[in-house]
């Protein structure tokens, strides 16, 4: 497992600069002027840049007035009976929420459990796992939709908290299973 | 969360809705609890928070999109997304096979599974341009588009580094020990995703 560990840490770390490598090796070869073409395409990326910005705004806003007006944790004491049937830990609920609406929010949560309760702890496995395996669903709704200026995201939203609540079971049953 | 239904009988979740509510919700839980004031930080901290965020995704959307144009202009693409044809076919069946949107979809999933935070954000961006370039109905998202996000959303990271060194700096014995358990999760959520996404788009 810990060899596997470093393999995938060597990857990760250089899979940009082997990116980066084959494309401008490859633009070489096919002798393409590559400075001209990069700064070409790179003045994209500030328009790109400045459209996505109100966005960005109007999401940020939105969440950190959510968060920091307790109404997060108002949430988490409704779902309380809910994840009590699933036999999911309480202590993981408030991940369990925060997690599609905020990338920080939930790695301040993760943090909490872990030095609260001890990171071997069952609830500290499950909130490391769940952490691992989902992403925020309302930035990045905001951010690509916004790119484009779609309005009308039809089924990805309800796609997306299927495929979170699938995660969220997955992480408790393997974990059950893998950790007893 | 509010579901609309429109002429066709399909739902819509409008993300007007969420952001309205988001808002709502958090200014009467304020007023209910007397702290008014917390909403005055969020408006000010927040926003700068975003502004901040858009100007640091500049450089690096600047750096993927001038190297984009580089493998656009060599033919790397087009080569590129031949060999994975069969997978993106069955993913997005309505992309043309050697269009830019499938390069830079394949390079989103890449840099996303090797956590690689903004770069994974510029190709993704730039993929949802590209197929946007093929949509119909500009203000709806197209299948694929729906798609793309839902398996984007689902997160496949290899290797959760952040939560390693939360793990580590709390004392574990064993602070990789969640990789196993992450990959399988995450593999069953992005099955999951994929599935619903596929199932759900043919209602409407």
């Amino acid at each position: 497992m810990n060899i596997l560990v470093q393999i995938l840490s060597i990857i990760s770390v250089s899979i940009i600069p082997v990116i980066i490598s084959i494309i401008l090796i490859h633009g070489y070869i096919k002798d393409i002027n590559l400075y001209d073409c990069f700064v070409e395409g790179a003045k994209e990326g500030f328009k790109t840049a400045i459209r996505i910005m109100p966005y960005l705004i109007a999401i940020f806003v939105a969440i950190g007035i959510f968060k920091k007006s307790g109404a997060m944790e108002l949430l988490v004491s409704i779902f309380k009976p809910i994840t009590n049937i699933l036999g999911i830990p309480n202590e993981v609920l408030p991940l369990i929420i925060m997690r599609p609406i905020s990338g920080s929010g939930s790695l301040a949560i993760v943090r909490d459990i872990v030095t609260t309760y001890g990171p071997d702890s069952f609830a500290g496995r499950v909130a490391s796992t769940m952490m691992g395996s989902a992403e925020t669903i309302f930035y990045t709704m905001a951010i690509y939709f916004g790119a484009v200026g779609i309005k009308n995201s039809r089924h990805t939203l309800k796609a997306a908290l299927l495929s979170h609540l699938a995660a969220v079971i997955a992480s408790v049953v393997i974990c059950r299973i893998v950790f007893g | 969360m509010e579901i609309r239904i429109d002429k066709k009988g399909e739902l819509i979740i409008v993300i007007n809705y969420i952001w309205f509510f988001l808002i709502f919700i958090g200014m009467l839980v304020a007023i209910f609890t007397g702290n008014i004031d917390v909403i005055n930080t969020a408006v000010i901290e927040d926003t700068q928070e975003a502004v901040m965020f858009a100007i640091g995704l500049t450089g690096i959307m600047a750096v993927w999109l001038g190297l984009m144009n580089i493998a656009q202009k060599s033919g790397l693409i087009k080569s590129f997304s031949k060999i994975l044809t069969p997978i993106t076919n069955f993913l997005f069946p309505d992309i043309p096979k050697d269009h830019p949107a499938i390069s830079a979809i394949v390079m989103n999933m890449v840099t996303n599974m090797f956590g690689a935070g903004n770069s994974a954000t510029a190709l993704g961006v730039k993929a949802m341009e590209e197929m946007n370039n093929l949509n119909t109905d500009k203000k709806r998202a197209t299948n694929a588009m729906c798609m793309f996000l839902v398996i984007n959303m689902s997160s496949v990271q290899l290797v959760p580094l952040t939560v390693l060194k939360i793990r580590a700096d709390a004392g574990s014995l064993n602070p990789t020990e969640i990789i196993g358990t992450s990959l399988i999760a995450t593999t069953v959520s992005t099955i999951v995703g994929i599935f619903s996404a596929k199932l759900l788009e043919n209602r409407g």
